[in-house]
C-alpha cells in the first residue's frame, strides 16, 4: 500500500487511530511452535503481557494438551534428527545463526519490550548468535571428547560412541530469555536431541521471534516445539510425561525444583540443573563461562561395543 | 570379526583366563549321566573343592567408621549366610541413621582435610597399593566371595576379584592426571560420595564404586548388600593394611533405610546407586530437589540376538554364558534370546544340548558352573516368575540334574514360545531362566530387542561384520557384545539406556560421574 493512500485512509479514521502519518502496526500474535506450526493453544487461553514500552501482547498459555501434542511432534521427528550426519546439524545450527543475524534488529526490540536497555538488547542477540555459531562447532567433535576407544586387556576391539537420549523438555531459563534460551537449546540439539522449550514465564518474546526464525531455517519441522506459558501449571506433566526422556530445569523455579526431580525420577528421565546453589540469573550464560555444555551432556548416552578381534 | 577361536573349543567369555579349570564341557561327565555311572566307574566325577580355610572369616563384625571397627548404635547384628549350605557365616553389625551420620562426618572431615588437600600422585598411590593387596589376598577374597554370595569359584576367583583388583589399578593411574579428564576445564571432587551396591558382584561393584570416587578426590560412604557383606568388610581390612587415612572410606551394613539415610543426607555431594530400577527410582526420588549428583545402575532384560548366519557353536557357547554366568544374577544378563527363525529349531536343541553338561551344584567346586541363588527370597521371586510363565503359556524346560539337597539352588531353565507380553520376556528374573522369542528379518530382531523398559546391554551373534554395526547403533543399550557376552573392563564403560538407569562406571566416563567441572 503505498504512503498516499495510507494517509488518505488514516484520515478517515483519525478518531481510533495513530495520529499524523503514522502507519498502524500490524502487531504480531504470539503463538506457540509445534511440529512446524504456529497454532493457538487449544485452550484458547493467552495471558496479557504488559511491555516495557507501553502495549501490551496476548501470549499464549500452553495447556497440558499443548504439550502432549508438542511430545508427539518431538518423538516423530527424533529418528530423523538422530540419524543426521554431525558435520550437516552443525550446518543447519549456523544456519539458524545466519537467519537469527538477519532478524537482530526484531530480538533487541524483543529484549527491549521486556526491559533490556538498547545496548545491552543489541549486545545480548549478538552474543546469542555467537553462542549458538560456538555451538554449531560441536556436534562433530562430541564423539572425540567424551567418546573413544577402550584398551581393554581381553582381545577385542572396544569403542565407546555417545549417542542422543532423545525428547528432552527445556525449562528456558527466565532471567536470560534469548542467551540462555539459545544455550541450552542449542547445547540439546547439537547432540542430536530433539526439543520441547517452556519460554521464558516473564519474558517470551524472544522465544517466540525464535520460533519463527526456526520455522524457516533448515531445521525440520518437530525438531523444536516452542511452548509459552506458566511453569506452575505445566511443569508437573512436563516432568511426568513418560515420553519425555530427559528435562533440563535450569529455568524451573525452586519451590517446583523437588517436584519436577521426583516426576522425573518415575520413568528415569536424565535430568539437567543448575548446579547446587546457583541462581537463575540473566548473567549466568555471558562470557566464556556461559559456554555451558552439561545441557548439552547431560542428554547423551554412552554406547560401548565390544568385537573381537583375534590373537 | 570371524571366530576368535575354533567352532570345537568355543568362546566362554569369563573363563579363559583359566587354563588350570575345566570347562563344564570338557568335564567328564554330565550330571544326569553320572547318576548313571556307578561310583566306581573310572568316568564317575570327582569333585575339586577349594578349602574353606582359605577364608578367615571372623565370627562377628561390626561397622568401619574413621578407619576403625565400630559397635553399631543399635548394639543389635544380623547374621548371613552361606546360600550353598543355609548355615551362618557371620555375624554382622546392623547400623542405622546413627552410624551412617557418624561415617559421614567422618567421610566429611577426610575428604576436607586430608584426602582433598593430598597431592594427587600421593593419592594415586595409595590406590595402587590397594590393588597391590588385593591381588596379594585374591585367593582369600574369592573363597569368601564365594561362601557368602554362592557364586561359583571359578567366577569369583578369575572374574569377580581380579576385575575388582584391575579397577583400583587403572583408576590409580587417574588420581594425577585428572585435568586430562576434563580438558580445558577445572575437574574438582564433589566432596562425600554415597554409595549402595547389590549382592550379585559384592566385590566388584565395591570396586566400580570405590576406586574412581577415591582417584577423583572424594571421600565415601559405602552400603553393601544385606546379604553378602563379608568382601567389603574384608575390603575395610585392606584399607587399614594400606594405611589409607581414617576417613576416606567408610563401610556399614545395613538395611535399605539406612542407604536412604546416607543418600538424602545433606553433607553428601554425590550418590551412586546400583540395584533395582524401584529402589534407583526411590532413591532418585528421596534426593529429589537437593542439588545432588547422581548415577544409577538398574535393571535390565538383555536381547542375545542369534541371526542365522551366526557360528552356531560359538552363539550357543555365548548365549550360556550370557544367562548362566552367576545364576543368571547379573543385570546385564542375556535374559531375552532372539533368535532367527530359520535356525531357531536347531539352535534351541543345541542349546539344550549344552545345557544338560552344566554342572550345577558346590559352588565352592571349581568345575561348577552354576552355583547357589544368593538368597531364599531371590529363590522366591525366581519360582514365582517361572510360574507365571507357564500361567502365561510359555513352555518350560529344564535338564535333568541333581540338585543338593541344601542349599538355595535352581535349575537352568529354559522358556519357548513366549511372547513380548510374557512377564517372563518383560521383568528382570535375576536367575537361571533364558526366555526365548524368534524373528524373522533384521528390522523385527531389532524392534523386538529394544521393545523394553530397560537398555542396560546386548549382544548380537552373526558372521557379518557390517550387520554387527548396523544392528549395534540402533540397539538401545548401553553395552552391546558383538560374538561374545558378559564381558568388563576398567577402561570400558557400562551403563543403561532408559529404565537401565544413567551414568556411566568404568573409564574416562566412569571417572566423569564423580568430578565436577568449574
Amino acid at each position: 500500500m503505498g504512503k498516499k493512500s495510507s494517509k488518505r485512509e488514516s484520515a478517515l479514521i483519525t478518531a481510533v487511530a495513530a495520529p499524523d502519518d503514522a502507519r498502524l502496526e500490524i502487531r504480531r500474535t504470539p503463538k506457540l511452535y509445534i511440529g512446524g506450526a504456529f497454532p493457538r493453544s487449544e485452550s484458547g487461553r493467552t495471558d496479557v503481557l504488559q511491555l516495557a514500552r507501553g502495549g501490551s501482547a496476548n501470549v499464549a498459555r500452553a495447556s497440558r494438551k499443548d504439550l502432549r501434542e508438542a511430545v508427539k511432534a518431538a518423538r516423530g521427528a527424533a529418528p530423523g534428527w538422530a540419524a543426521r550426519n554431525a558435520s550437516l546439524r552443525g550446518q543447519i545450527l549456523y544456519r539458524v545463526a545466519e537467519l537469527m543475524e538477519g532478524r537482530a534488529a526484531q530480538f533487541r526490540d524483543d529484549l527491549m519490550a521486556h526491559g533490556y536497555g538498547k545496548s545491552e538488547a543489541t549486545e545480548e542477540v549478538a552474543a546469542s548468535i555467537d553462542r549458538l555459531v560456538w555451538f554449531a562447532g560441536w556436534p562433530d567433535k562430541i564423539p572425540a571428547v567424551l567418546g573413544g576407544t577402550n584398551p581393554v586387556a581381553s582381545s577385542h576391539f572396544v569403542f565407546t560412541i555417545p549417542e542422543p537420549t532423545g525428547v528432552v523438555a527445556i525449562v528456558a531459563p527466565e532471567r536470560s530469555p534469548l542467551l540462555g534460551l539459545v544455550t541450552r537449546l542449542a547445547g540439546v540439539l547439537a547432540g542430536g536431541n530433539v526439543a520441547i522449550l517452556l519460554a521464558s514465564e516473564a519474558s517470551p518474546l524472544p522465544a517466540v521471534t525464535l520460533a519463527e526464525t526456526l520455522a524457516v531455517s533448515d531445521v525440520p519441522a518437530g525438531v523444536v516445539n516452542i511452548l509459552t506459558g506458566r511453569r506452575s501449571e505445566l511443569m508437573p506433566h512436563l516432568a511426568r510425561h513418560a515420553d519425555i526422556d530427559g528435562v533440563d530445569l535450569w529455568g524451573c523455579p525452586d519451590d517446583l525444583l523437588a517436584d519436577a526431580e521426583r516426576g522425573a525420577a518415575e520413568h528415569v528421565a536424565r535430568v539437567a540443573r543448575r548446579p547446587h546453589g546457583e541462581k537463575d540469573r540473566g548473567s549466568a550464560f555471558q562470557g566464556e563461562r556461559g559456554e555451558r555444555i552439561d545441557g548439552m551432556t547431560a542428554f547423551l548416552e554412552m554406547k560401548t561395543v565390544w568385537h573381537p578381534i583375534g590373537s | 570379526m570371524s571366530s576368535e577361536q575354533p567352532p570345537k573349543r568355543p568362546e566362554r567369555a569369563v573363563k579363559r583366563a583359566a587354563p588350570s579349570a575345566p570347562t563344564a564341557a570338557a568335564a567328564p561327565a554330565a550330571p544326569h549321566v553320572a547318576s548313571a555311572l556307578a561310583a566306581s566307574s573310572p568316568w564317575a566325577y570327582s569333585p575339586a573343592p577349594e578349602s574353606k580355610e582359605l577364608a578367615l572369616i571372623r565370627p562377628r563384625y561390626g561397622l568401619f567408621i574413621d578407619g576403625q571397627e565400630r559397635a553399631p548404635a543399635s548394639g543389635e547384628v544380623v547374621v548371613t549366610y552361606n546360600p550353598a549350605t543355609e548355615e551362618p557365616l557371620a555375624e554382622v553389625a546392623k547400623g542405622g541413621a546413627e552410624d551412617a551420620d557418624r561415617a559421614i562426618t567422618a567421610a566429611d572431615r577426610a575428604h576436607r582435610k586430608v584426602w582433598s588437600k593430598m597431592e594427587p600422585r600421593e593419592r594415586a598411590k595409595y590406590l595402587y597399593r590397594i590393588s597391590r593387596i588385593m591381588q596379594e589376598r585374591s585367593r582369600e577374597f574369592a573363597v569368601t566371595e564365594t561362601l557368602d554370595s554362592g557364586k561359583p569359584i571359578r567366577e569369583s576367583r578369575d572374574v569377580d576379584v581380579p576385575l575388582a583388583a584391575a579397577h583400583f589399578w587403572y583408576y590409580a593411574g587417574w588420581a594425577d592426571k585428572l585435568q586430562y579428564a576434563v580438558p580445558g576445564r577445572r575437574p574438582e571432587s564433589h566432596g562425600v560420595v554415597g554409595q549402595v551396591i547389590p549382592w550379585n558382584f559384592p566385590l566388584l561393584m565395591l570396586a566400580w564404586k570405590i576406586a574412581p570416587a577415591l582417584a577423583a578426590g572424594n571421600t565415601v560412604v559405602l552400603k553393601p548388600a544385606s546379604t553378602t557383606p563379608l568382601t567389603a568388610l574384608l575390603f575395610a581390612e585392606v584399607c587399614q593394611q594400606a594405611d589409607l587415612p581414617p576417613g576416606v572410606v567408610n563401610i556399614i551394613t545395613g538395611p535399605g533405610e539406612m542407604g536412604m539415610a546416607i543418600a538424602t543426607d545433606p553433607r553428601v555431594a554425590k550418590v551412586a546407586f546400583t540395584g533395582s530400577t524401584s529402589v534407583g527410582i526411590k532413591i532418585a526420588q528421596g534426593i529429589a530437589g537437593q542439588g545432588k549428583a547422581l548415577t544409577l545402575e538398574l535393571g535390565g532384560k538383555a536381547a542375545n540376538i542369534v541371526f542365522e548366519d551366526a557360528a552356531l557353536d560359538q552363539a550357543v557357547e555365548g548365549v550360556i554364558n550370557g544367562i548362566f554366568f552367576n545364576q543368571g544374577e547379573v543385570c546385564c544378563a542375556g535374559s531375552r534370546l532372539l533368535v532367527q527363525e530359520s535356525i531357531a529349531e536347531e539352535f534351541i536343541a543345541r542349546l539344550k544340548e549344552r545345557m544338560t553338561t552344566l554342572r550345577v551344584g558346590d559352588p565352592m567346586d571349581k568345575n561348577t558352573d552354576v552355583g547357589a541363588i544368593n538368597s531364599r527370597a531371590q529363590m522366591e521371586t525366581i519360582g514365582e516368575l517361572v510360574a507365571s510363565g507357564v500361567a502365561e503359556g510359555a513352555k518350560l524346560w529344564q535338564p535333568e540334574c541333581v540338585l543338593p539337597t541344601r542349599g538355595w539352588f535352581y535349575k537352568p531353565t529354559l522358556f519357548t514360545g513366549v511372547a513380548q507380553s510374557h512377564r517372563i520376556a518383560r521383568e528382570e528374573i535375576f536367575g537361571p531362566v533364558l526366555s526365548t522369542i524368534t524373528f524373522r528379518t533384521v528390522d523385527e530382531a531389532i524392534e523386538k530387542a529394544n521393545n523394553t523398559a530397560y537398555g542396560l546391554s546386548a549382544g548380537i551373534w552373526t558372521e557379518k561384520g557390517s550387520r554387527i554395526l548396523q544392528v549395534a547403533a540402533q540397539l538401545k543399550a548401553g553395552v552391546v557384545w558383538a560374538n561374545t557376552f558378559n564381558r568388563f573392563d576398567p577402561t570400558s564403560p557400562f551403563g543403561g539406556y532408559k529404565e537401565s538407569g544413567y551414568g556411566r562406571e568404568g573409564g574416562l566416563q566412569g571417572l566423569h560421574a564423580y568430578l565436577r567441572s568449574s
